[in-house]
């Protein structure tokens, strides 16, 4: 029996009662990898013995029994530092760094007795919907390995997915987190901008950026979210909002609840399996009690565009401190200072990377400033409007969370923009800086997962929880590791 | 031929604030230390650190600018300030650009007769520093002055001449010291100088095409660089050329200035907001709270030195210079002593120790407490000591404290009166005493007494300085003066 494809609410039980130790769930998680991972290549880095050490102390440690997610293996992309473990950012521009550091959440998770089992594969600087831009090679989605895990943080979903953890950290900054847990069946959490602290996640595009995490059911996610949420000290950009306990109220149901249905955004370009999918989600909710409201967002559809300003922008500026100078990649064709940074750039960044940093850098240049970052802040902040508008007439927004299921490998790499569309439902979520989730609702015909997106108030984690439960509970869907 | 322009001057001055920890982390922002001791994740700018605003910087500059009569923005926005260099580990500095913290306020010079504008005061990091080593194949670099926190006062380009932006920048030394917000010391780069300079034909309303000068480490260099950029830029356009707008670097060891870095090839510093830090809000309550702890500015105790003590506008500007020594002067007067013989006392001897010293007001103030001064300054008053005889007190008082501040067995510090006596500089005012040896000079100097009588008075100083030579100056000038007219006065009538 695979204990790592347990629930963590199950596996907590069972520790609880002494029936099985953080190592033996431990155990059974390294155990899975051995046998999934050659295929779906979801990490970059797992250390047993490091794995073994720690899973060893918390199964003699007395306060085993009263942690929330003692000896849960819990894998975390691989652009959050910890100390001592070499991060990447799937590139090669980071070399063999290992940051003298440890990611708030990460120090979080294991404060809460979580073991962390290993770190993900990831689109470069999550920089990708599909993990395919990793230099590391893709991840590749374990309901069907010719086919990609979504991304960027893809090898955190097809980790959970596949039962090689109980959870994983992902960041998602266009979708990087929502679009991976649709293709791969499992359930992933964008929280509002501000609930989870960034310290230690290697920034992409500052504004935009949230950790949250992949589970295997909505209580799950609330189980994990009472952990890593909540002000950080170490970030300014962190709310001070209170934390409820999110696992209160999951079995309200969506009796009464206003589901918001931006139809006109749906547009013509989705899947039909998606369109069927949804439909039928509509009406399994409806059935349920719940009121499906039409809503309008005028402005999403120029999310996309004045996403790929905003976030190349900040992305241009993050960047340019991996420049071979202090830590990472150094160029050795370099002969003057200007050479080191040119070739070692030239060398460590991928391709996706240097078009981003281009775009990016030529964006906020003198005299194209105003046509370009300016108006594209104005785009978003009219974005903020349209959901703020549509919260007055529903509790929560309903929408897919991608146009099409997983894709096959290689399918989308040649056109950048067929790949951007990918994350067309979820870019404007983080544009107004929302929570979003994407729980699973049904099957492609071909058998690959479909998923939905919840979207709801700043803050109000809470209301898009219990629907996501709502939905996971008409849905009956199977995870892949159960 | 240079008489015909004249140049156009505005300063961008760059202040550390002397906060304890630096801008954006907790670490120490003291000057020196090992290479790379002060130092964390976020001012080493590695991957995933976060920079957290230090509210003591943001209230330091306030008090700089309610200084300086600036308007404080109640929200005002970092920004990057993109950027490669190996001392700027994030590759880009965070400033404020669009939205300064401060903005149009002035500082007035030549006793209030000139108005400097000033147009905009920002917060921002400091850079780390590079270590060139001789002959080596690469450069070394010290992160602890890297997030440093420092203002950037930037001024209307209201100034005319070496001597104005001189006195602008000593004005601003001294302010910074007041508001106990810097220490002010260019020599550490604590307090750092850009000129920007153009120049046009005497009359003229339009703006040339200006150049700015970099590395200006003390005031003497600041006046130097505007020298040569003025005559430089004169002679350009004499020639008929055309002032290129480069940025120039000044050679201290060579007093010339060099291009450092043409129009062509300026920065673009693409500044866009800081997306890792909120919008600084500083309220009317947080200003107003600020405003009410400042201490009095310099140019208001300058003018109050004026009114309240009768002292001339020399003296007031000079005493008021330092906000320890206007403290210092006035605990002597406080002390009992007469303002002007205090003022006197304070900006000669005083300041005199202290410069030969290079010392402070603090040091000198453990050897003479204002007390002692006042006491120093009643004996002269009194007539008790002659001038020469109560700096003499000054002086082996200021020494003997020195040895009892280093004598650990605690013996006692040796007073103003023991050291009169011990040294036997009393003066003496007795007139009989004074005549005898008055007639004694006298009979001493036959020929020149003659000579007196003859009509060449002014010998009579002559005798007086004989008499204070016979009595080591011990006799009270006046009486001594007295003695020697009164006993010539009976020869002549005799």
């Amino acid at each position: 029996m695979n204990l790592a494809a347990l629930s963590i609410a199950e596996t907590r039980k069972l520790i609880a009662s002494g029936a099985v130790t953080p190592l033996d769930v431990c155990e059974s998680a390294l155990k899975q990898i051995e046998k999934r991972d050659g295929d779906v290549h979801a990490f970059l880095s797992v250390d047993h013995d490091a794995v073994r050490a720690r899973a060893k102390k918390l199964t003699e440690s007395p306060e085993v029994r009263s942690l929330s997610l003692a000896g849960v293996p819990v894998a975390i992309k691989d652009n959050m530092c910890i100390e001592g473990t070499r991060t990447t950012c799937g590139s090669k521009i980071l070399g063999n760094y290992h940051p003298p550091y440890t990611a708030t959440v990460v120090e979080r998770l294991r404060d809460a007795g979580a073991v962390v089992i290993g770190k993900t594969n990831l689109d470069e600087f999550a920089m990708g919907s599909s993990t395919e831009n990793s230099a590391f090679g893709p991840s590749r989605n374990p309901w069907d390995t010719s086919r990609a895990p979504g991304g960027s943080s893809g090898g955190s979903a097809a980790a959970v997915a596949a039962g090689m953890a109980a959870a994983a950290l992902g960041s998602d900054t266009g979708g990087s987190i929502r679009q991976p847990a649709s293709f791969c069946g499992v359930v992933g959490m964008k929280p509002t901008y501000g609930r989870v602290s960034r310290y230690g996640l290697v920034a992409f595009a500052s504004s935009l950026d949230q950790i949250g995490p992949f589970t295997r059911s909505v209580e799950d996610m609330a189980i994990v979210l009472n952990v890593i949420c909540g002000k950080d000290a170490r970030d300014a950009t962190s709310a001070s909002e209170a934390v409820p306990d999110f696992t209160q109220g999951l079995d309200a149901g969506v009796k009464g609840l206003r589901i918001g249905v931006p139809f006109s955004f749906l547009g013509e370009h989705i899947d039909a399996s998606v369109r069927a999918s949804f439909e039928a989600l509509l009406n399994a909710l409806k059935r349920d009690g719940a009121s499906v409201v039409e809503i309008d967002l005028p402005h999403a559809k120029h999310g996309l565009a004045a996403y790929y300003i905003i976030a190349n922008a900040e992305a241009s500026a993050n960047l340019a401190r991996f420049d071979g100078i202090r830590y990472g990649h150094r160029s050795s064709r370099a002969k003057t200072l200007d050479d080191v940074y040119m070739q070692t750039r030239e060398e460590g960044f991928g391709r996706e990377v240097k078009r981003r940093v281009l775009l990016g850098t030529y964006v906020l240049s003198a005299g194209y400033y105003d046509a370009y970052y300016l108006r594209a802040q104005q785009v978003r902040t009219l974005i903020i409007r349209d959901f703020a508008s549509a919260y007055a007439a529903c509790d929560v927004v309903l929408l897919p969370t991608a146009p099409t299921p997983a894709f096959k490998l290689g399918e989308k790499t040649e056109d950048p923009i067929l790949m951007y569309l990918n994350d067309i439902f979820t870019i404007p979520v983080n544009l107004a800086g929302l929570p979003g989730i994407s729980v699973p609702c049904g099957l492609s015909p071909d058998g690959l997962p479909i998923g939905a997106q919840l979207i709801g108030r700043a803050f109000d984690e809470t209301t898009v929880l219990r629907a996501a439960a709502g939905i996971e509970r008409v849905s009956n869907f199977r995870s892949m590791a159960a | 031929m240079s008489a015909r322009y004249e140049a156009v001057i505005g300063l961008e001055v760059h202040a550390q604030l002397s906060t304890r920890s630096k801008m954006f982390c907790g670490c120490s922002a003291a000057f020196g230390g090992a290479p790379n001791t002060h130092v964390c994740p976020v001012c080493l700018g590695l991957p995933g650190a976060l920079p957290v605003v230090n509210a003591r910087a943001i209230e330091f500059a306030v008090r700089l600018g309610l200084a300086t009569d600036c308007a404080i923005a109640n929200r005002s926005i970092f920004a990057r300030k993109n950027y490669f260099y190996p001392d700027c580990p994030k590759d880009y500095q965070i400033s404020q650009f669009d939205t300064p913290l401060c903005s149009d306020g002035h500082l007035d010079v030549e006793a209030g007769a000139k108005r400097i504008r000033i147009k905009r005061i920002h917060v921002e990091e400091d850079a780390g520093k590079l270590l060139h080593v001789e002959n080596a194949d690469h450069s070394l670099v010290d992160m602890n002055r890297s997030g440093v926190p420092l203002v950037e006062i930037v001024s209307e380009p209201d100034i005319r001449t070496a001597r104005e932006a001189s006195e602008y920048l000593q004005k601003l030394r001294s302010l910074v010291r007041y508001l106990e917000i810097c220490d002010g010391n260019m020599e550490e780069g604590s307090l750092r100088c850009d000129v920007n300079l153009s120049i046009r034909p005497e009359g003229s309303e339009i703006l040339g095409v200006k150049t700015e000068v970099k590395n200006l480490n003390s005031f003497k260099q600041v006046e130097q660089a505007i020298e040569f950029e003025f005559q430089r830029q004169s002679k350009v356009l004499t020639e008929g050329g055309r002032v290129a707008q480069d940025t120039l670097l000044w050679d201290p060891a060579k007093g010339r200035a060099s291009v450092m870095r043409s129009k062509e090839e300026a920065h673009d510093y693409r500044y866009f907001p800081e997306p890792d830090l909120r919008v600084l809000l500083v309220s009317e309550a947080t200003v107003a709270g600020v405003r009410g702890a400042l201490p009095e500015l310099p140019a208001a105790k300058e003018a109050r030195f004026v009114s309240q003590y009768r002292l001339p506008a020399y003296d007031a500007a000079l005493l008021t210079s330092s906000r320890d020594i206007a403290q210092y002067y006035e605990d002597v007067v406080g002390a009992g002593a007469d303002p002007k013989a205090a003022s006197n006392w304070v900006m000669g001897e005083v300041m005199a120790w202290i410069n030969e010293r290079n010392s402070n007001i603090g040091v000198l103030s453990q050897r003479i407490a204002p007390s002692t001064l006042a006491e120093i300054i009643s004996l002269q008053a009194s007539g008790r000591l002659s001038s020469s005889a109560a700096k003499s007190v000054f002086t082996e008082r200021a020494k003997r404290v020195e040895v009892t501040i280093h004598d650990q067995s605690g013996g006692s510090v040796s007073s103003v009166e023991v050291i009169v006596k011990e040294l036997g500089l009393e003066q003496v005012s007795d007139t009989s005493a004074i005549e005898a040896d008055a007639r004694a000079v006298l009979d001493e100097n036959p020929e020149e007494v003659a000579r007196y009588l003859a009509g060449k008075e002014q010998l009579l100083q002559f005798f007086v300085g004989q008499l204070m030579k016979r009595t080591k100056g011990k006799a009270n000038p006046k009486v001594a003066t007295d003695a020697i007219k009164g006993l010539l006065d009976s020869k002549r009538a005799g």
